[in-house]
């Protein structure tokens, strides 16, 4: 059980988790991309923190909510129309819950990768951050409705999305500006991929 | 009048696009929707939705994006527009931003922007 106090925390470590990764993601991103993907995210995401304060009182969706329209305005790159898209469809699936279980975070985090697909008109293969969440999705769901622990069914979730970063040096990239570099762009992890994987992280360190 | 928008990561081309369009149509409804606030290279959702604001009318807008999230922020400013008459077209921004200024000032209608983009999209610039 995830409650709105622990998801506002589990919020602010993502951030700090981005903020402290911003160099390693900008890194990534310059060289198949526009070098941008750590500072964007670090500034949309510091901007969340700003915006959680005084939301003390606000139930999940209406957190996630608002972290979906702060990165849609602050970010400046693809990630923020794709990871806003994202959160504030998982916070329609979770609208006025104050307390979400494992079966709310399925359905959210189903919720989120639809809405990544539908801004992107992306899919798997293509070298971008669904390429760590559709895995982690697939192993979470598996996880949930066997039954077991949400702690355990999110290990599994992580490990998928890894071997998802992994997998993406393997790809050449056909969606958004990696694009351009084409072929090229094998043997690069994806920088999406990588920021997807660290939320997942921060989310299992945080249930 | 239809309005025009010109949304780009870099706020100089946006501007620059917005510069010649109006040698060519000065009295266009265009306006410049590039980099965040601050002039940083990126979109930005709110420029790209004060910008509509501004030269949105009863004829519609027009917008032309650069590419990636420039396509992204601005679907989802249409998305928060719900009900406007607002259009995205598919085509280079700066022969498409000419085109349209042009087309919009001379009083062609919103739904017929798109063909005109797509007849300066195919105007090679070379014989061979």
């Amino acid at each position: 059980m995830i409650t709105n106090s622990q998801m506002i925390d589990i919020l602010k470590a993502i951030a700090a988790k981005i903020i402290e990764e911003k160099d390693f993601l900008t890194e990534l991103d310059n060289e198949i991309g526009d070098g941008d993907h750590g500072i964007n995210m670090a500034r949309g995401f510091g901007a969340v923190v700003e915006k959680l304060e005084g939301m003390a009182d606000k139930d999940i969706g209406s957190l996630l909510k608002t972290t979906g329209m702060t990165l849609v305005s602050t970010v400046g790159g693809a990630s923020g129309p794709l990871y806003g898209t994202a959160f504030m469809k998982a916070g329609a699936v979770l609208k006025d819950k104050n307390e979400m279980d494992a079966n709310d975070l399925v359905a959210a985090m189903e919720a989120a990768i639809g809405g990544i697909q539908m801004r992107g008109k992306a899919t798997t293969g293509e070298k971008t951050m669904l390429d760590a969440l559709c895995p982690a999705y697939d192993a979470l769901k598996a996880g949930v409705e066997a039954g077991e622990d949400l702690k355990v069914a999110l290990t599994k979730a992580v490990e998928a999305a890894e071997k998802g970063v992994e997998y993406t040096k393997t790809i050449a990239a056909t969606k958004g500006r990696a694009s351009y570099v084409g072929d090229r762009s094998i043997g690069h992890q994806d920088p999406g991929a990588t920021s997807s994987l660290y939320i997942l992280k921060v989310l299992l360190a945080n249930v | 009048m239809v309005g025009v928008v010109i949304v780009s990561h870099s706020q100089t081309l946006a501007e620059g696009v917005v510069e010649l369009a109006k040698l060519m149509a000065s009295d266009a409804n265009i306006v410049a929707a590039g980099g965040l606030e601050g002039g940083a290279p990126g979109t930005s959702f709110q420029k790209i939705y004060d910008a509509v604001e501004k030269v949105y009318s009863d004829d519609g807008v027009a917008i032309l994006m650069d590419m990636g999230s420039a396509v992204m922020t601005t679907e989802m400013v249409i998305e928060a527009m719900e009900g406007r008459k607002i259009k995205m077209l598919d085509g280079p921004i700066v022969e498409g931003g000419v085109v349209v200024a042009l087309e919009a000032s001379l009083g062609t209608p919103l739904e017929e922007l798109q063909e005109k983009v797509d007849e300066a999209r195919d105007t090679k610039k070379l014989d061979n």
